[in-house]
């Protein structure tokens, strides 16, 4: 008799189950847990009143990333609140024994890209961290989602969580991305297909030949934004790209090569099923620009911006009405006439080498609009060494963006990079909800290479016609 | 946490889809370390003026609605982050129950956590309270979680789902840690046959 046929996730799951009973959740290992200073304080403090210890520290990561200001680091930080926050946290990974990647250690970075960096992040892991971005481990094959702060302290105190399964949704893009067409398009255009809720209640995997084609910088791009699509956790299966990103990384398995053994035995069986599958053809995806208040509010960057009675949904209409008001479109504008004033480039979705690359060529050689104000903001310590090891921090300078140290920064604008209220933003993070980048501010998720054009030629511009 | 049993209350109703958690607390307020507190910042973008006044024309700033218990919304309320700072400010503003047609599903999730009662109904389930909302005046809804029923006193009931094992936990208020860690021999042995962290897991 052979094995039922199963997916990736279901063997993912499969194996970390430690115990199942009828009428509960069931009851998960959790081999990773990256933790950051403002989703942890409120567990580490009902940890510390319940007496109780972290259960095992050395499958705990932390880093500061979210509060950091991105301005020079050897200057005190201004914001009190915030750095009671970084202080509190430096004291609960003494206090606890976690690893911290501190303010001025070089590894420092977006905890996101840090994991990934080290080699902590591995096929068949389950991962997770306070932070509903954490899908974007899933690029390694890893089953990896956000929590809340409750259940960062059960996993704290217990390295599990109590989970119900979710389903499966297959995401499959057949075919080749058209030229200058990256990732962060590909999953700008399944959110816009599917909706913002369309992966709810879903463990998502992305398949086919525009997935398999994808570096692993863009694979993380594709899955930290399936939390857009509404599912928590996105899926693709380890490949030789995998393990070439992975080998020689500080944190991976000393016998490597046993462990790319392993791996190999994750990808889903032929004739495994998903609760439902969707098909994508990857020649019908352009560049995307959203042009409303969520991630699913997107156009190709050759089309107009959509007006209320371009929906049938009565809710539809409602929020596209809200939208258009609050971004200070009327409808029926063509992307490219759009004029910015600002432009972000980093991020969990987008702040990683070949994001940089990416957007330092096209900046190479041209200028910033002299109404536009760019800002570059590396994922990591490492991921800002190494751009300026190959001169693209140079490139960025020259051009005039502005080159920062590494943090969330303006993705979500807790730390002072933000937006003034009815300032226009081309960025490459992951949420253009209503006051994301500062209240009032008016975000347009793009790439890094329409970024940088937009930031270059003041409004939006196909980068397909870009020279 | 505190036990959810049953629960009636004056209800309010945001008419949006798609209400994400940067908006319910924004992120200015996520830098405090504490768990309480947070009411005063609820929807803090929508609900003040400029200057920190209110803002008159939002919807929970209501003469009629103060005091609302039982918040009614649109689909996919409470997207976004995964925050559980945005449960924390309904909480502590007063909410004990959210309606919606779906909720996302971290938010879902942190809500059991805290003791608030998440109800899933169709579309036109929701369009039905929206419409008794604006018909009765201090129109009310009782949710039961003994018995999965919602209900007003105009006669309307109906039987919601919810997933057994977080109905118990609710009704009793269980502590999540405290029942896994009746487990720990369990989570020791998996340990011990999975190896350690550099061994390749």
């Amino acid at each position: 008799m052979t094995a039922k046929p199963r997916t990736l996730f279901e063997k993912i799951w499969d194996q970390h189950v430690v115990h199942t009973e009828e009428g509960r959740q069931t009851l998960l290992y959790v081999d990773l847990h990256l933790v950051h200073e403002v989703t942890s304080p409120q567990a580490f403090e009902a940890l510390r009143l319940a007496g109780r210890t972290v259960r095992r520290p050395e499958r705990t990561l932390s880093t500061v990333d979210h509060n950091v200001p991105t301005t020079d680091r050897s200057l005190p930080i201004v914001d009190l609140v915030a750095k009671q926050q970084i202080d509190t946290l430096r004291a609960n990974c003494q206090e606890f024994g976690v690893t911290l990647y501190d303010i001025h250690d070089p590894r420092q970075g977006i905890v996101h890209v840090i994991g990934p960096e080290q080699g902590y992040t591995q096929p068949g892991m389950t991962i997770v961290c306070g932070d509903s971005h954490t899908s974007t481990h899933g690029a390694f094959g890893a089953l990896a989602f956000g929590i809340g702060t409750s259940e960062v302290e059960h996993v704290l105190a217990t390295q599990t969580l109590l989970q119900d399964k979710p389903q499966t949704l297959e995401l499959r893009v057949d075919g080749a991305l058209p030229p200058g067409v990256t990732a962060k398009d590909l999953v700008l255009y399944l959110i816009g297909q599917i909706t913002t809720d369309g992966g709810t209640g879903y463990c998502v995997e992305f398949t086919g030949e525009a997935i398999r084609a994808l570096s692993m910088e863009n694979r993380m791009t594709v899955c930290n934004m399936t939390i857009e699509g509404g599912a928590r956790a996105g899926l693709i299966a380890p490949d030789g790209t995998t393990y070439d990103f992975l080998r020689g990384r500080p944190e991976v398995p000393d016998d490597f090569d046993a462990a790319i053994r392993r791996w190999q035995q994750l990808p889903t069986d032929a004739g495994a099923s998903y609760n439902k599958s969707l098909l994508f053809d990857a020649a019908q995806i352009g560049p995307q620009v959203t042009w409303g208040t969520n991630p699913g509010q997107v156009v190709a960057i050759d089309q107009c911006v959509p007006r209320p009675g371009d929906f049938t949904d009565t809710t539809d209409q409602k929020a596209a009405a809200a939208a258009l008001q609050y971004m200070g479109l009327t409808g029926g504008e063509a992307i490219t006439d759009v004029r910015i004033d600002r432009a972000f480039i980093g991020s969990c979705t987008n702040g990683r080498i070949e994001d940089l690359r990416a957007a330092a060529k096209v900046a190479q050689g041209t200028k910033v609009a002299d109404h536009v104000d760019a800002m570059v903001v590396p994922g990591s310590g490492l991921v800002k060494e190494q751009a300026e090891a190959e001169g693209l921090a140079e490139v960025f300078q020259q051009a005039g963006f502005q080159w920062r140290e590494a943090g969330c920064s303006m993705c979500l604008a807790m730390n002072p990079d933000k937006l003034e209220p009815g300032q226009r933003c081309a960025s490459t993070s992951n949420r253009n909800f209503e006051g994301r980048q500062g209240k009032g501010g008016r975000t347009h998720l793009v790439s890094p290479a329409m970024a940088a054009a937009a930031a270059c030629a003041g409004h939006f511009v196909d980068i397909r016609d870009w020279s | 946490m505190k036990p959810f049993t049953k629960h009636t209350g004056l209800v309010a109703t945001m008419d949006r889809a798609n209400v994400d958690t940067d908006q319910i607390i924004p992120k200015q307020y996520l830098k405090r370390i504490e768990r309480t507190g947070f009411g005063e910042f609820l929807f803090w973008d929508w609900a003040r003026l400029e200057d920190g006044s209110p803002n008159p024309n939002f919807e929970l700033n209501r003469p009629e609605v103060q005091g609302a218990s039982v918040l009614v919304a649109r689909r996919n309320f409470g997207c976004g982050s995964s925050r559980e700072h945005a449960p924390w400010a309904l909480e502590d503003f007063g909410f004990r129950v959210l309606i919606a047609p779906s909720f996302a599903d971290i938010f879902y999730n942190n809500c059991f956590k805290n003791g608030m009662l998440p109800i899933r109904l169709s579309e036109q389930q929701v369009d039905d309270l929206f419409a008794h909302t604006s018909k009765y005046s201090n129109y009310q809804l009782t949710a039961d979680l003994e018995t999965c029923h919602l209900g007003d006193t105009h006669g309307m009931d109906i039987e919601f789902e919810i997933e057994p094992f977080r109905r118990r936990c609710l009704l009793e208020g269980l502590d999540d840690i405290g029942s896994t860690l009746k487990h720990e021999d369990r989570i020791t042995a998996y340990e011990q046959k999975s190896g350690g962290f550099k061994n390749g897991r």
